[in-house]
């Protein structure tokens, strides 16, 4: 079962270097992050491709890639995904949406958050704690449902405490933007 | 992808997933060998027979229990010799280190007993330990839990929560949840769900202070026993409801804050001149949950309307996605949506 994880891993790995996102942040060596976390958390956010699940993707003048105004936002709230198709049996598993924010599988569909600073769609009204406690516990919040796929939150949920912090950090700075992730479909049943 | 159809299933499956990808990606655990392998070494029993409990080891019996799908529980506490719980704050207990709590769950048979013990560096170990069907021996279960240990009823898996688990519910004050002034309080609550009636001999607070187990208790609170200040006997029954089995995660801290959703009851205001958080951050407030298709804006509690209360909808469900509380049974605790849809529709007045 964990080819449901692979499949849509590697799936955003292809994305990922198909994207070719400029490399350019270097890593402040340092362990002091007050002004400087910011840029760690970008140069996090950008090396472990959160965009490429968190911003939805559109055919833009060079082929396939994130839509820039609507970065890390998660699925748009207007594109309201019709049935995933039904697979047959056999190893494929997985539906994305063109977005790469919506994914059908055996857990139901799961869409990608927003995670803008807004304070009633995105996580505007998140602490640190609860950034961390999701993280790292692979619940909801910290605390409820379980995080569902693709979302590879036990490799993310094992970056330190402070890295963890800077990209909570960075998140923070971006531009709030409204949009409202539909929750969950639970499998059809 | 037939089998992958039931909800539960799939999350199951999901959870794999993700397991499988990473296993030894959970939080760090404590170090196995500081939990004893067996029940019998944790100084619950007097001896090998697993019927009697020692000595220091003092039963007790909160008056808003949790339920977990029917589970009968019997509950005790040792604290060491010489040291005391300090109970200054009568909200938030602190308790001295040796401290270890005990919560048998049976169905018919012991099936579990959940342990916890304070270590010297003010954290706590937590772990279930598995009963053998004759109930000869209890094991250490593994980190993760059991899944399907007995049915709660046909179908429905009795699950052993993993030690995650017990430190996301146990995440309140200095995390015991129900050995506390309100839960020990002599004067019960007749109408709290699933409760025993009573208090049973030297198991109140007057006795575990009597015994100087409990240290610093405000005065008043002996003279006069803690009880929740409600406008009416419903009313008090479900906030203490809410307190217990929602409130040690909505919470003013933590990592749920940003909800703005309080369900803990307070002691503080025992003349109930303010009205309670649980009903400041729910009544007529809107819920920042969105259920798909329902596009409109619903209440937490809507006055008079339980049918319209996402605080209702929610407790009435056991979707794995939307239940609340979001782990620990499989099935609706029926008496208790029973208590608080009638208090909602008739105790609180309907906004016009
Ligand atoms: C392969 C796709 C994918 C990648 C890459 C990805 N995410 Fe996610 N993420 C998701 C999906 C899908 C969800 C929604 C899961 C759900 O609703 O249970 C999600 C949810 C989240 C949440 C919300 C958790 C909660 O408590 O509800 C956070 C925070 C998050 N992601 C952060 C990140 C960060 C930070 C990165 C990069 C380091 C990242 N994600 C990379 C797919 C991805
Ligand atoms: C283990 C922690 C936990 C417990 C216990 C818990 N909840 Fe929740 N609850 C959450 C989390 C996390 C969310 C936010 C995500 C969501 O909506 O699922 C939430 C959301 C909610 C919401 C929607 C939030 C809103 O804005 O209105 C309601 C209503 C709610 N819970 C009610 C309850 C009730 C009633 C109980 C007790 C019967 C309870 N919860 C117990 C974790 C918990
Ligand atoms: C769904 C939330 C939840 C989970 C999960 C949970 N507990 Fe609890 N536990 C409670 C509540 C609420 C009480 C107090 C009410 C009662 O005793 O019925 C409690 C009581 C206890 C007690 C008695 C001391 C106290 O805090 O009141 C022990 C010991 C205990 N739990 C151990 C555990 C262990 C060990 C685990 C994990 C294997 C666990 N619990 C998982 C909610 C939970």
């Amino acid at each position: 079962m964990s080819k449901s994880l692979i499949t849509s891993l590697s799936l955003a790995a292809v994305l990922v270097a198909a994207s070719s996102l400029p490399a350019c942040e270097k890593a402040s060596a340092g362990a002091t992050f007050a002004p400087a976390s910011v840029e760690r958390g970008r140069y996090l956010t950008v090396a472990l491709g959160c965009a490429d699940c968190h911003t939805p993707w559109h055919v833009g003048p060079n082929g396939p890639e994130p839509d820039a105004s609507r970065g890390l936002s998660g699925h748009p709230a207007e594109l309201v995904m019709p049935p995933a198709p039904e697979l047959p049996e056999g190893p494929w598993l997985v539906s994305a949406a063109a977005t790469n924010t919506a994914w059908a599988g055996p857990w139901g569909v799961s869409f990608t958050s927003n995670l803008t600073p807004d304070v009633e769609t995105g996580i505007g009204s998140w602490s640190e704690d609860t950034f961390l406690a999701s993280l790292r516990t692979g619940k909801h919040l910290g605390m409820g449902r379980p995080i569902l796929p693709p979302m590879p939150w036990p490799g993310i949920g094992r970056l330190t405490d402070d890295d963890l912090r800077a990209i909570f950090a960075y998140l923070k700075s971006q531009p709030a933007v409204s949009n409202r992730v539909p929750e969950p479909l639970p499998p059809r049943g | 992808m037939k089998a992958c159809r039931p909800s539960l299933r799939g999350l199951a499956l999901a959870a794999l997933a993700l397991a499988s990808c990473a296993p030894d990606a959970a939080p760090p655990a404590p170090a196995p060998d500081e939990l004893p392998a067996h029940l019998a070494d944790t100084g619950l029993y007097a001896d090998a027979t697993l019927r009697d409990v020692a000595p220091d080891v003092w039963p007790y019996d909160p008056q808003y229990p949790l339920w977990t799908d029917g589970a009968t529980k019997r509950r005790w506490i040792h604290v060491p010799a010489g040291s005391a719980i300090d109970a200054t704050d009568p909200e938030a207990w602190v308790f001295p280190a040796g401290t270890r709590l005990w919560k048998e769950f049976a169905l018919g048979r012991r099936l579990e007993t959940r342990y916890m013990e304070k270590r010297a560096d003010g954290s706590w170990l937590r772990a279930s330990y598995v009963w053998s069907d004759d109930g000869g021996d209890a094991v250490l279960a593994p980190a993760g839990g059991v899944a399907h240990l007995a049915e709660v009823a046909p179908g429905v898996p009795y699950d052993v929560p993993g030690r995650a688990d017990c430190a996301t519910c146990h995440s309140r004050g200095d995390g015991v949840l129900g050995f506390d002034a309100l839960q020990l309080s002599a004067e019960r609550d007749p109408l709290a769900p699933h409760a025993n009636a009573g208090v049973p001999a030297g198991q109140d607070l007057a006795a575990f202070v009597a015994r100087g187990l409990v240290r610093g208790l405000p005065a008043d609170l002996l003279a006069r026993p803690p009880r929740i200040p409600a406008r009416t006997p419903r009313e008090r029954a479900a906030l203490g409801y809410l307190d217990t089995h929602c409130g040690s995660c909505h919470r003013d801290d933590g990592p749920l804050a940003g909800l703005g959703l309080t369900l803990g009851a307070e002691l503080r205001d025992r003349d109930g001149d303010h009205p309670p958080r649980a009903l400041v951050t729910t009544v007529g407030r809107p819920s920042r949950f969105r259920p798909p298709g329902a596009p409109s804006c619903e209440a937490r509690i809507e006055p008079g309307a339980p049918e319209l209360s996402t605080l209702v909808e929610r407790m009435a469900t056991r979707d794995p996605l939307r239940q609340m509380p979001p782990l620990g049974t499989h099935l609706v605790d029926v008496d208790a949506l029973h208590l608080i849809e009638t208090w909602i529709r008739e105790d609180l007045e309907p906004t016009p």
